[in-house]
């Protein structure tokens, strides 16, 4: 039998502001896997809204790549709005 | 079926899902505000009910729902793939839920159908919720579910067909039951609806899928279809006990959704390029049918399964 193809799940939670991703699961089509997705996914009331993904349709960054990528954002810390007061109730910063 | 917090005597071994009753919400992310489906509700019997009668409806629906959880919970573990496994057990738990609020509004309604606890002569109150003791102590003769619940599981196209009919068939009635004169039963109902829909549309999703696939998945589910359809007279069937509370407001009429029910499954056989089945009908045994107590070989063993443990234990707590 020939493997259905694996999809990448993301939900977002009632109190969420975006789409959070949870996992993966096999399906042979886009609707299944939004089905698939809200009986494996969704099932102690996580989610009001399901986007599914081809895993294989997912360009990835390289783990080869880390330090040309990431290494140099690391010591720039005069990019952070650190000189600002935020108040307590602002938030989701 | 009960869903008791856990005692505070268990001392240390603190329950993992306190946080998600009450508390501190904003601890969690994800899968809390659940409703409770019958808060606020007006348990009081309705004017012109008998309480004998709604008990005895509320234990065939509750019954139906019963049975073919406990049927699709046997496909745990077994399924042909994971997700479809966590599926037919999503459905178990939503038709479990039904009964459980069915069963406890029979014992509210006439309490003389809670079953005795097996050697309980000691006079002590009974641990066991009432729908707990409905669910595990009572005989096969003492069911009134539907023939079509209890059936053996066959393989997973048959499950699917059982499922469209089931589904099909229930979510017919209690579209028209949320507007019961039984203020539970209407709760219940509402409750149903949204579930036995998603269930109808995953049983219709699969059963065209198999019916329009390969040679093989199709002759599986026509040969399983033609195997439920055995039942699909007697699901529109009324009891006299339907008929009564029908008359009172308070029940559906069976006989009065069947040409709606029907139409939702023209609509998924003309899609799967399916002729109406023509098979004879079963769903009595000298006159007398499942809402009569009387019922096929299949009750017994899948009752003995599902009550073995409680029976072992009738005074355990869980």
């Amino acid at each position: 039998m020939t493997e259905w193809p694996l999809y990448e799940v993301f939900v977002r939670g009632k109190r969420g502001l975006n789409h959070v991703h949870v996992g993966s699961l096999h399906a042979s089509d886009d609707q299944m896997a939004i089905r698939n997705a809200r009986d494996v996914y969704t099932r102690r009331n996580e989610g009001v809204s399901i986007w599914v993904v081809r895993s294989d349709a997912i360009t990835a960054s390289s783990p080869d790549e880390k330090d040309p990528l990431f290494a140099p954002s690391g010591d720039k810390v005069y990019r952070h709005p650190t000189f600002y007061e935020i108040p307590d109730n602002v938030p989701h910063m | 079926m009960s869903y008791e917090a856990p005692a505070s005597d268990h001392g240390d071994h603190d329950s993992p899902y306190e946080g998600l009753f009450g508390g501190d919400s904003d601890h969690w992310a994800f899968g809390t505000d659940f409703d409770d489906p019958l808060a606020g509700i007006e348990a009081a019997i309705p004017d012109g009910a008998d309480p004998r009668a709604l008990a005895q409806y509320c234990l065939m629906l509750g019954d139906d729902a019963l049975v073919l959880s406990h049927r699709l919970s046997q496909w745990c573990g077994r399924a042909p793939e994971l997700e479809l496994d966590i599926a037919l057990a999503n459905i178990a738990l939503d038709l479990l839920g039904q009964a459980r609020l069915l069963l406890a509004r029979a014992a509210s309604a006439d309490p003389s159908v809670v079953p005795p606890l097996p050697g309980s002569s000691d006079g002590l109150p009974s641990p066991v919720p009432a729908e707990d003791a409905l669910a595990f102590f009572r005989d096969d003769r003492a069911y009134r579910n539907a023939w079509l619940a209890e059936a053996p599981n066959g393989d997973f196209g048959q499950t699917v067909a059982r499922i469209l009919l089931f589904a099909t068939a229930r979510l017919a009635l209690l579209e028209r039951l949320r507007a019961s004169r039984d203020a539970v039963l209407a709760a219940v109902a509402a409750k149903g609806v949204r579930e036995l829909a998603y269930h109808r549309d995953f049983a219709a999703r699969w059963f065209v899928t198999l019916a329009q696939g390969t040679e093989e998945s199709r002759g599986r589910v026509t040969a399983g279809l033609a195997e439920v359809w055995r039942h699909h007279d007697e699901l529109f069937r009324a009891h006299p006990v339907e008929r009564e509370l029908a008359g009172a407001g308070v029940a559906v009429d069976p006989a009065d959704v069947a040409g709606e029910a029907d139409a939702a499954l023209a609509t998924v056989l003309a899609a799967s390029d399916l002729p109406w089945p023509r098979v004879p009908q079963a769903g009595q045994l000298g006159g007398r049918s499942g809402r009569d107590g009387a019922h096929t070989e299949a009750l017994s063993p899948l009752l003995a399964e599902m009550q073995s443990v409680a029976r072992a234990h009738p005074r355990g707590r869980w």
